[in-house]
């Protein structure tokens, strides 16, 4: 087919290139957007197996499974960074970003589709780096091989002193955030630039879908944070590998300077990690009750209030490090101050129900289960909100089980809302709805009985990252562990609902939920062309 | 007597401990015990005060979740599309919005007065009559009486199989116990050696991290006789969990007992342990008193 008849005949809208370039020098939105999926449904899986691995050896007390406690610390290391990084990270705004940023607000695709490709392809050998610094030397240092510091890497356990891990593992694992870093920031370049200049005509900023207002405030707060955790990790670099103290008593530096640095990233990265969520639940919700978001402009505004005071608060994760008491009880008051704006955006959701036709689809009641285990896991923020409290519960698991309760079961949650309710538009197949169901329930009940029982192994004092515990803790970890097994159960039979509709799906039409789905993409067909628009839509001057 | 302290005893149960026999008493050992829904007994004053605040606020998240579910099942069974087919257009209600803004500030204020209360009043030690030297290193505790001839002794836990033979609760029982007079204040400043460590008694409200090249400090006292265990509860490395702490708190007098016993039994090591709270020493330390790398002492 020549060039001149592709135009005539109109066909050269849907020309898709080759495989290799499609999939490999992909500068396409949606191919880049299913890339990511793909990516992080991988890597949740390997965190997952992760995490079943820990709490086969959590089920007993004085288990034998792991002896090596370094191979325990290693585990759940690479959880925490798998989970963050690789996984909720790319499936938020790599994979549903992606593919729905340009759709909804009628751009033809990303502002910058090759950085676009450069942002996914980073991500791959920035997992193979975290993944190999697991098996890689101990050097010279007591702990053993791989890196067993958790996420929030705290110095001086990862300095390369012999107390801490002098092998090339945490290297790896700098090496590994600065690239997944540097993809982050670029994406989030694209979508700022994408969604500050290629909104289709009459599509104001208060008129854009909350999806995309979510995918804005994640940008900006990406842009702002991971530069102080790219720095933060090149200071630790440093420290290792070339003399200087920056983190090192010795030299007159500060571990504390690294917690610091750390979590004036880490929190903003929480946030990060949800706000893409609470923006697909906006849609999901307002679909199935067939009714506009309510109050569309608090929405659209709580979420830029979280992310500003989501920057003013890090130091919450630091009130048993020996901060003054004035400094505890400035953070403990800007921390409770963001439970008003959650609140805003929960009973907002629940407006938006009221006085609708709720059709129970499964995306819904993901959406369901989401609001109503945000909210456990938002007032136990509220609790561990308070510096004095914080001292009896700080680093037990009452802060594994409010941390997973807005994570595993809030972001992870809306995730799955996503994945059911975009399916069909993203593959033309649409999922079974009793396999939907059946997915909901088992991780309903298997994430709640991982996660609830962890408030009280908390309160009673049971420390996180410990690879064997006291006895008295035996009960609720058994029932944590068996919880955790019916989940990762679910997990599995989600991978081959993902197979089965793929393959049996039954082809839905471009507007499969019906009058409840308003946003631009339900006006294209499923899957959407490969240039999505044909023109650009114009948006009629009504609206919310 | 019998009987009516049988119909209070919720309310009389830390009174009574405190009126019984004193060698009754010794035996009184506090641990998390197996189901457990809240926390452990409080053993201190600052405890004490942690359990006003999170009882209160345990009242009020229960309700804002019974609040958030109540008004969810209310929807998912009043609006189903079953019952009512033709959705309302509603989405503005400037009051409403107004409210659910106000009201979590309102209930914010509520908790934010005693919260601040309770963090003044953990952090200003009052007049203290022991100080407690507390180092971390990898992977035991050192104490340190300043103020009691310097004495110094390690804290190791004991190993695993002695614990199960010996009855004694496994993965906290230590060596060398922490011993307090009953009812003294006393404060406790915690550094480490090597890396970041952290002092957690949960019975006492007590947790602060020890950091390399930094004291930091925290006080309590022991509100009856007893023995109270914690643990470090920062990953320090591979043997993070095997630094338990042991607490044995006794009357004034077996505590001088046990200080002239135990400047004996020390006098031998105590020297080098002294009192470094210079960052450079501090660090220089790490490197010689580093022990060889344990083997995992959860093996028989």
């Amino acid at each position: 087919m020549s060039y001149h008849d592709a135009t005539i005949d109109g066909e050269a809208h849907d020309h898709r290139p080759g495989f290799f370039v499609r999939w490999f020098a992909s500068t396409n939105h949606k191919d880049i957007g299913t890339l990511y999926i793909i990516f992080s449904i991988c890597t949740a899986l390997i965190g997952g197996v992760v995490s079943v691995v820990m709490r086969a050896q959590l089920m007993h007390p004085h288990n034998t499974l792991i002896t090596d406690h370094q191979i325990y610390n290693v585990l759940f290391t690479t959880h925490g960074l798998i989970m963050v990084f690789f996984a909720i990270m790319p499936a938020t705004m790599g994979g549903f970003g992606n593919w729905f940023v340009p759709l909804m607000i009628g751009a033809p695709d990303m502002a910058f589709p090759r950085m676009n490709n450069v942002s996914f392809w980073l991500l791959v050998p920035a997992f193979l780096l975290l993944a190999c610094s697991a098996f890689v030397g101990a050097g010279d240092g007591v702990n053993g091989a791989g890196p067993g510091v958790g996420w929030t890497l705290y110095v001086p356990l990862s300095e390369a002193g012999p107390s801490g891990h002098p092998g090339p593992s945490i290297d790896m694992v700098i090496f590994a955030l600065h690239l997944a870093g540097a993809s982050s920031i670029m994406s989030s370049i694209n979508f700022i630039t994408t969604i500050f200049n290629m909104r289709a005509p009459g599509m104001t900023l208060h008129r854009m879908p909350l999806f995309v207002w979510a995918i804005l405030v994640t940008a900006f707060m990406l842009l702002l944070a991971l530069p102080v955790l790219a720095g933060a990790i090149t200071m630790l670099l440093t420290d290792r590998n070339f003399g200087t103290t920056f983190f090192k008593p010795a030299g007159g530096g500060d571990p504390l300077l690294f917690l610091h640095l750390f979590w004036f990233f880490g929190h903003p990265e929480v946030y990060i990690m949800i706000i893409p969520g609470f923006g697909m639940i906006s849609q999901v919700v307002s679909t199935f009750s067939k009714k506009p978001v309510f109050g569309y402009l608090g929405m659209a505004y709580a979420m830029v209030a979280i992310g500003v005071i989501g920057f003013i608060v890090w130091a919450h994760h630091m009130f048993t490090t020996g901060i003054s008491v004035d400094t505890q009880a400035y953070f403990t008051a800007a921390t409770m101050v963001i439970a008003v704006p959650t609140g805003v955006k929960i009973f907002s959701w629940i407006a938006t129900m009221w006085g609708g036709s709720i059709e129970f689809k499964t995306p819904m009641l993901f959406a369901i289960g989401f609001i109503f285990l945000f909210t456990i896991g938002g007032v136990t923020g509220v609790v561990l909100a308070n510096a004095g409290l914080d001292h009896a519960l700080h680093n037990t698991y009452y802060v594994v089980a409010h941390f997973h309760y807005v994570l595993s079961l809030g972001a992870v949650f809306s995730l799955f809302a996503g994945f059911y309710y975009w399916i069909g538009k993203m593959s033309g197949r649409q999922y079974n709805e009793t396999f939907g169901k059946i997915h909901f329930w088992t991780t309903f009940i298997g994430v709640n009985l991982t996660f609830f029982p962890m408030h009280f192994l908390g309160a009673a004092g049971m420390p996180r990252r410990i690879a064997d515990y006291p006895d008295a803790f035996a009960g609720w970890n058994f029932v944590a562990s068996i919880g955790s097994f019916i989940s990762f159960a679910s997990t599995l039979f989600f991978v081959f609902i993902v197979f089965h509709t793929l393959l049996y799906g039954k082809r839905v039409g471009a507007n499969y939920w019906g009058e409840g789905a308003t946003t631009l993409e339900w006006q294209l067909s499923s899957p959407p062309p490969f240039h999505s628009f044909e023109e650009i839509p114009v948006i009629a001057p009504t609206g919310h | 007597m019998l009987q009516r302290r049988g119909l209070t005893r919720a309310a009389l149960a830390t009174l009574a401990v405190l009126w019984a026999a004193p060698r009754a008493l010794a035996d009184n050992v506090e641990l998390p015990h197996d189901w457990q829904l809240g926390m452990q007994p409080a053993a201190s004053p600052v405890r004490e005060h942690i359990d006003v605040l999170n009882n209160e606020l345990l009242i009020i998240i229960s309700l804002i979740v019974l609040l958030v579910l109540g008004l969810l099942l209310y929807a998912i069974v009043k609006f189903s599309a079953k019952r009512h087919p033709v959705p309302s257009k509603t989405t503005h209600n400037p009051l409403l919005e107004v409210t659910w803004t106000i009201v979590p500030v309102i209930i914010l204020a509520v908790i934010a007065v005693p919260s601040f209360k309770l963090m003044y009043y953990m952090d200003r030690v009052p007049h203290a009559d022991l100080t407690l030297k507390v180092t971390g290193h990898q992977w035991y505790w050192s104490y340190n009486y300043p103020d009691q001839g310097n004495l110094s002794f390690d804290s190791n836990m004991m190993p695993v199989a002695e614990q199960i033979k010996e009855g004694k609760p496994r993965l906290l029982e230590v060596d060398n116990p922490i011993v307090v007079p009953v009812g003294s204040v006393i404060r406790v400043l915690i550094t480490s050696t090597d890396v970041i460590h952290s002092w957690f008694m949960p019975s006492m409200g007590v947790q602060e991290y020890a950091v390399p090249g930094r004291v930091n400090q925290a006080w309590f006292s022991v509100d009856h006789e007893g023995t109270y265990y914690g643990q470090c509860n920062q990953i320090c490395g591979i043997n993070h969990p095997f630094m338990p702490i042991k607490i044995v708190a006794l009357p004034k007098a077996d505590f001088e007992k046990w200080l002239s016993e135990a400047k004996k039994k020390f006098s031998a090591d105590a020297a080098p342990q002294g009192t470094p709270t210079h960052p450079a020493t501090l660090v220089a330390k790490a490197t010689e008193a580093r022990p060889a790398r344990l083997d995992a002492p959860s093996g028989n």
